[in-house]
Parts: C-alpha cells; sequence; structure tokens
C-alpha cells in the first residue's frame, strides 16, 4: 500500500512586503476626539446649547432685568449659569460614552495607547471649557451693548481680567471634576448622577453641617470643594487659594489618579 | 502572521484561557472554534490589547499589538459588531477610522461599496441598523486601513446567505493575496467552508489544532453492501473495527484501501467505499468539546474523530 503524503501545498508566503506605517501622531488624535464630541446628535445639541443658552440668558436679563441692574457683571452671571451644567456633561460624556456605547473597542483597537486617548480627551475638554467661556462672555457683552442701550443706560463693564480668569477657573474646576467621574466611573448614568450629587445635594449637606457645627464652619473650605472654589466668585485670599489647592487635591487629582489607574488596565468588553 | 503562547487569563476563582498556544499563518484563513464561553472571544480581546493576560504573550506580526504604531493599517479587527455609538451613521464610524489611521478621505467611499452598504444607509445612525448591516460595517472599519492581518469574532453573525457568501469570497481573497485571516465562529458550516486552518478551543483549553484536512481526515472509511452481515464478517475477519452507519453502512476504522482489500479478500461486492465525510466537522466539534458543553450530546461512537 502506498500512502501519498501530499505537502500543504498552499502554504503561501506573505506577498505584501511594505514599509511599518508612521505612527499616528498625537495632533491627529485630538483632532480625532475633538470631532467625536460632535458628530452625534447629543454631542452637537450640547455644544450647540452653549450658544443658543448664552443668547437665551442674555435675552432674558435683557427683558426681566431692571434697567438699573443692566451691567456686564449680570449678563457675565446670567450666562455662566447654564455652562456650570452644560460644559461638566460634555467632559463626563467625553470619556464614559466609549465604554457605556462600547466605541471604546474601536477607538483602543486603533489606538492602543489609552494614555493619549485620555490625554486628548483631557486637553480638549479643558481647551473646550475656555472657548465656551469666551464665547459665553462674549455673547454677555454683545446683550450688554444692546440691553444697555434699550434702557437707555451707560454700558457698565464690572468684569475684571482678573474676576474672568477666576471665573473660567471656577467652571473648569466643575468641568475637571466631571471629567474625573468620567474616567472612574466609565459610565455615563453613574458619572453624570455623580456630578449632580456633587454639585446639588453635597453643597446642601456641607451648607447644613456648617449650620450644626461650628468647626465645620470654620474649616468647612478645607474640605469641601463646591465651597473652596464658590469663593472664586469673589475676592480670594492667600488662604483661599490654599483651601482651594486643598480641596481639588482631595476631590480631583487624587480620584483621577485612581481613575485613570484604573482605566489604564480595565477590561474593554 | 499571529502568534499566541502559552496564553493564560484568569480572573477571580476562573480560568477563561488556560495555556493556549497557536499560530494563524499567512496566505490561510485560520477557524478558531469553541463552544459558547470557550474563551475564543476573551483570547481576541487579548491580541489586540483590549484585555490583559495573566501570563503568555501574543505578537502579529512579529509585534506586540500595543507597539503597533498604526494598528489600523495592519490589522484589522471585528470584535463586536454592536460596539459602536448607536448615534453615529455609518459613514461618519469609517470616516473616524479613516482620519485615525490617516488615509485618503476617498477611502471611506471605497469601504463603503467595498462592504456593499448604500450611500443612504451610510447616512443612516447605527442605531437603526439590523445585525447584519452592522457586520458589514464592522468589516469595513476592519478593512480600511487595507491591513495584512485580519481578527475577526463571529463575523458572519446575522449576515443573510448572500452576506455569508460575500464575506467568504472577501476572506478567501483576503488570504490568497498573502493576508492572514483569524476568525472565530460557531457556524461550524462557515468555519467548514472556509478555514484551511483550525483550532478548537473548549474550556479555555485548545483541544485540536491543525489543518482542517488533517482533523477531518481521521473520520475512518464508510463502506456499504448489499449484505450487510457478510460485509460485517469480512471486516472482523480483517481484524477491522467498525460501526454501524445509517441506512445500512459500515463505518470502518481503517484506511479506504484496507477496506476495499478486505472486502474484496472475503468476495463482498460493495456498493459504496469512500472516506466518512459524512461525520464532519460538527462530529468533530462535539466530539471535542463534549466535556466542555453545556449540553450533554450523544456523539454517535465511531462517527466521532
Amino acid at each position: 500500500m502506498t500512502t501519498a503524503t501530499i505537502e500543504s501545498a498552499d502554504v503561501r508566503t506573505s506577498t505584501r512586503d511594505r514599509a511599518v506605517p508612521k505612527p499616528i501622531p498625537f495632533s491627529r488624535i485630538l483632532g480625532v476626539e475633538l470631532r467625536k464630541m460632535f458628530d452625534t446628535r447629543s454631542g452637537f445639541w450640547l455644544m450647540a446649547s452653549i450658544g443658543i443658552l448664552a443668547v437665551v440668558a442674555t435675552g432674558a436679563v435683557i427683558i426681566f432685568a431692571p434697567d438699573d441692574q443692566i451691567d456686564y457683571g449680570a449678563f457675565g452671571s446670567a450666562v455662566g449659569v447654564p455652562m456650570t451644567v452644560i460644559l461638566p456633561i460634555i467632559a463626563i460624556l467625553s470619556v464614559s460614552s466609549e465604554w457605556s456605547q462600547r466605541s471604546a473597542l474601536t477607538t483602543f483597537t486603533l489606538v492602543p495607547s489609552r494614555a493619549r486617548v485620555i490625554a486628548a480627551k483631557a486637553t480638549l475638554t479643558v481647551a473646550i471649557g475656555v472657548v465656551s467661556m469666551l464665547v459665553a462672555l462674549g455673547v454677555g457683552a454683545v446683550g450688554n451693548v444692546v440691553g444697555s442701550a434699550l434702557a437707555g443706560v451707560d454700558q457698565t463693564w464690572n468684569i475684571s481680567p482678573s474676576e474672568f480668569a477666576q471665573i473660567v477657573l471656577a467652571d473648569g474646576i466643575g468641568m475637571l471634576m466631571g471629567f474625573m467621574l468620567g474616567v472612574l466611573l466609565r459610565s455615563s448614568p453613574a458619572a453624570v448622577v455623580g456630578y449632580f450629587v456633587y454639585s446639588l445635594v453635597l453643597p446642601g449637606i456641607s451648607g447644613a453641617l456648617a449650620n450644626a457645627t461650628d468647626w465645620w464652619n470654620q474649616h468647612g473650605a478645607w474640605f469641601d470643594l463646591n465651597w473652596a472654589s464658590g469663593n472664586l466668585y469673589d475676592d480670594m485670599t492667600g488662604q483661599m487659594w490654599a483651601q482651594l489647592g486643598v480641596t481639588a487635591l482631595i476631590w480631583l487629582v487624587l480620584p483621577l489618579a485612581v481613575g485613570l489607574r484604573l482605566l489604564m488596565r480595565a477590561e474593554v468588553k | 502572521m499571529i502568534k499566541v503562547e502559552s496564553l493564560t487569563k484568569k480572573y477571580a476563582g476562573f480560568t477563561a484561557v488556560d495555556d493556549v498556544s497557536f499560530t494563524a499563518r499567512p496566505g490561510r484563513v485560520t477557524g478558531f472554534l469553541g463552544p459558547n464561553g470557550a474563551g475564543k472571544s476573551t483570547t481576541m480581546r487579548v491580541m489586540v490589547g483590549l484585555t490583559e493576560a495573566t501570563s503568555g504573550s501574543t505578537t502579529i506580526l512579529g509585534r506586540r499589538f500595543a507597539d503597533l504604531p498604526n494598528p489600523g493599517r495592519e490589522v484589522g479587527v471585528l470584535l463586536d459588531a454592536s460596539a459602536q455609538h448607536a448615534g453615529r451613521t455609518g459613514r461618519e464610524i469609517l470616516t473616524i477610522a479613516q482620519r485615525t489611521m490617516g488615509l485618503p478621505k476617498s477611502s471611506v467611499d471605497e469601504t463603503l461599496e467595498r462592504v456593499s452598504l448604500t450611500e443612504s444607509e451610510a447616512g443612516r445612525r447605527v442605531r437603526n441598523y439590523s445585525l447584519g448591516m452592522r457586520q458589514r460595517l464592522g468589516i469595513g472599519v476592519a478593512l480600511i486601513g487595507d491591513p495584512e492581518v485580519l481578527i475577526l469574532d463571529e463575523p458572519a453573525n446575522g449576515l443573510d446567505p448572500a452576506g455569508i457568501r460575500w464575506m467568504r469570497d472577501l476572506l478567501r481573497g483576503f488570504a490568497d493575496q498573502g493576508g492572514t485571516v483569524l476568525l472565530s465562529s460557531h457556524l461550524l458550516h462557515e468555519i467548514e467552508v472556509i478555514a484551511d486552518d483550525l483550532v478548537v478551543i473548549g474550556n479555555g483549553r485548545i483541544v485540536a489544532g491543525g489543518t482542517k484536512d488533517e482533523l477531518l481526515a481521521a473520520g475512518g472509511t464508510l463502506v456499504r453492501a448489499a449484505d450487510t452481515a457478510a460485509l460485517a464478517a469480512a471486516l472482523a475477519g480483517a481484524g477491522i473495527g467498525y460501526s454501524a452507519a445509517d441506512r445500512g453502512a459500515l463505518l470502518a476504522d481503517a484506511e479506504l484501501a484496507v477496506v476495499g482489500q478486505a472486502a474484496f479478500a472475503a468476495g463482498v461486492p460493495l456498493t459504496e467505499l469512500r472516506a466518512a465525510d459524512g461525520a464532519g466537522l460538527e462530529e468533530m466539534f462535539l466530539a471535542l468539546t463534549a466535556e466542555s458543553q453545556r449540553d450533554q450530546i450523544t456523539v454517535q461512537e465511531g462517527t466521532a474523530a
């Protein structure tokens, strides 16, 4: 009996000799991540709502504010309020939607370095925060010019550059808080709820505690980031800056470090 | 070329992938088979760095996936067609991939055409896609960078018969041009038709591996005669083990020539003599993974490889 041994004849060698592709530059990741913030309906309307709400808030001040209160401060704060809600949500979703929508599977197979993707998202979060505040204050400035003219009062420009910088910082902290929650929880609903607990529920508890105990009333600002960053809307003393630093360390830096560490190693499913 | 070496992934109290080693070679389609929960998807996730291995390593084109400078240009990956932002359009998802990889804009339209998604379908949001359309889009994302290696987890899921045929031709063509294809599936017929090599996994362990022809060759010889009793006596006389197959045929535990010789020597006229292909992949699969099957299926003795 003869047994023919047929070699696996169709083992082909790769005919696709080609150059190893160039690494993906960080600028490209930034561009793609920016695009991803706008390219869904929810993302688009969140971004658009920054401008829309700024115009609505400005209109409301013109219509409802008494003539003697029409000044840049009134417009600035009216426009700033919706920002404190929208900007953190943008920051949350930029990270958490990758997990909630499971697009992280594609994102991290196209860019295996999670650190670079997250760094791009963090950079954009800060940039969008600053740009949004500039847009808001620009709309507010137009409102102030129009509102003053309509009310027949002199234009009052009562926000100094340093005050403006502090307001941007306060909103930036809110945004980073959202970013931190997105990184730490990696779930859109949990992070959004977490942010509202932080920004709406905790100040109430802290306030009640300050009323009840003298110690918290004296020292609470060392532990409560809402409290410490709320001071940014007024004149800051050296102690207030120190309190801001300490609370930011407790509420932002430490949880962000833990969240990043977990995110780098977490299984993407 | 994909090389998996002693890969192990343990979760608290359970080992999902247990010392798995295999190689998927260029120019060939490697089928990765196993029952649900056998560790196929986990192994594939480890390959592309989405899950950290407990020990062992995988390399693609000689490098760890994380060390590939622009992975989409070298490795096309589709792990789960539904893992896309439901609010993005199909075109947008391809555009994101195209931009990330730094490809020309025209590649988006070319890819849409390649995976047969129409202009209007491409403009729809993925939440309105059928599973088959999501698979096409996912295969598009995998192919857009013109990679050398494809890693596809259950790509035939949800495709209609024409779609399955299309995908089979596509993967065949890809491998014939020297590409490496690793695809997992539990659609055995699909794998049987398309794969050149097989890796069978059960309970996280490799239970069989090799070329499809080798693995299926162990099926024995199917022999039939008008007088089954005489044939059985002839086989027994020649010391050949056998068992009853369907409709009076016998499945002999020997090679074709040996069985034919035995029948001839005993003067039994045969009506049929051929390699037992009927057993095929399904029987082999069930036999090999019997221990890890959640549904206990009695495998007909003898038909198992």
